[in-house]
């Protein structure tokens, strides 16, 4: 039976991991590719890297990251932040990226997603979109880090970006990011039963039933976070017994 | 040993030359025929669209040359596809060294295309799979499939059984990612070498 996937998100800005990430044993808190391996041996299913350099040595920068954690690990792993074009994706998955995630450059542009999957087949192309809610708007999609609000409808886009050929939709509410109150279930059981493809939640965890929620009532297929592991508030393999105590298949 | 990986741009090759150095295998990344005539072992891993995979083997005399190679052979994901004689993917032709057409996993609400993530191995049947055990965990991602047939060597289930691995002769192929499947993966690829 397919499992539901928990996956760790590492922010990294000029290769190295923020947003403080604490772990007892590890010399280097701050190497990407120690903690990946990390929750690799914890039982992560995927991992993902979210780049956050501003500056232009960027592209190098990641590409480096890439092949180190692609030589490092034997699970699968996303790269994304700022990835704009066929050449940017060509390169990381050429040095051993799995999957690429794009995010304002789809919004931009939306035929990016039909050439990255038409050149790289869908498996390896992840839409990423950021949603927030108003109660005068509903939930629309945001780009530039939450800082633009395109007036998209985040169904509508979503379900549009899977037709266009992503085949997967990593799906962040803003509007619960950092709460740790729990995933945002309306939006994301809206989009998992929208669209054919499969949709990572991500923002707001903050407790093992969050997890139980997403998965169970929101069908998500993934469950994404960050600080509640970076800080060991929550043990990969302690969240993964729990969700299978649950009834919801797990890899263990 | 000389290891051949095929170089046919047919996507994630890095991540399987990674996989053979943890191993502390060396191996070349070629599309040279003689190269690839005389190494001990293939490797053939595949991602992407199954016509323009077709193509790019064609266009390197690769589509004629696999097909009589006698040394153990190992397919991965789009790698194993190609093996059969025909994809329901842009109605593309195969090489034909197994006797399955690949078809698309039909479209249902709680079975999302692609089927990607963590699945179970089952019914397993190969010295491939020394040392695992049955509902071992390995990573699949991909839109179509082989179905169940005479050269099935271990299937999984989304939700219907599939070939999660297949055999003929000395062609082996699997249809999940040995080399992003964590421990499990690694055995299968060691056991490979081991052929």
């Amino acid at each position: 039976m397919l499992t539901k996937r928990i996956i760790p998100c590492l922010d990294v800005k000029d290769g190295r991991t923020v947003k403080g990430v604490r772990f007892e044993g590890l010399r280097d808190a701050g190497d990407p590719v120690a903690l990946a391996a990390r929750y690799a041996q914890e039982g992560a299913d995927e991992l993902v890297f979210l780049d956050i350099t501003a500056t232009n040595q960027k592209r190098t920068t990641l590409i480096h990251l890439v092949r180190d954690v692609a030589r490092e690990l034997d699970i699968p792993f996303t790269v994304g932040g700022g990835i704009g074009t066929v050449a940017d994706v060509e390169v990381l998955l050429l040095n051993g990226a799995d999957k690429v995630s794009i995010n304002s450059a789809a919004l931009h542009r939306p035929e990016l997603i039909d050439e990255l999957a038409r050149r790289f087949g869908s498996q390896c192309i992840v839409v990423a979109a950021d949603a927030r809610y108003t109660a005068e708007s509903g939930w629309q999609i945001y780009t530039r880090a939450g800082t633009h609000n395109t007036e998209r409808d985040a169904v509508a886009w979503c379900r549009e970006a899977a037709e266009r050929g992503a085949g997967e939709l990593l799906l962040t509410s803003m509007s619960n990011d950092g709460t740790k109150d729990g995933f945002a279930l309306d939006i994301t059981g809206a989009v998992a039963r929208a669209v054919s493809v499969p949709v990572v939640a991500s923002g707001g965890a903050g407790k093992m039933e969050h997890f139980t929620q997403v998965f169970q009532q929101a069908q998500a297929h993934a469950g994404l976070a960050a600080s509640i592991f970076h800080f060991g508030e929550i043990g990969i393999r302690e969240l993964k017994e729990h969700l299978q105590a649950q009834g919801i298949p797990m890899r263990l | 040993m000389e290891i051949a990986v095929i170089d046919y741009k047919g996507g994630n090759v890095q991540s399987v030359l990674y996989a053979l150095e943890r191993l502390g295998v060396q191996a070349t990344l070629t599309a040279d025929a003689e190269e690839i005539r005389r190494a001990d072992k293939i490797l053939f891993p595949g991602e992407g669209e199954a016509a323009s995979a077709m193509h790019e083997l064609r266009a390197q005399g690769l589509d004629e040359l696999l097909p009589t190679l006698k040394q153990p052979f190992l397919g991965i994901c789009l790698g194993m596809q190609l093996l059969g004689t025909h994809s329901e993917e842009n109605d593309a032709t195969m090489l034909g060294i197994l006797p399955f057409a690949v078809k698309r996993f039909p479209a249902a609400a709680d079975y999302k295309v692609p089927h990607m993530g963590w699945n179970n191995l089952q019914r397993l049947r190969s010295p491939l799979f020394a040392g695992l055990q049955e509902q071992d965990f390995v990573y699949f991602v991909h839109s179509y499939y082989a179905p169940v047939g005479e050269y099935t060597i271990a299937e999984a289930e989304y939700p219907a059984p599939f070939s999660a691995a297949v055999q003929h002769q000395n062609f082996y192929a699997v249809q999940f990612h040995t080399e992003k499947s964590g421990p499990v993966g690694t055995r299968i690829l060691e056991n490979f070498l081991k052929l």
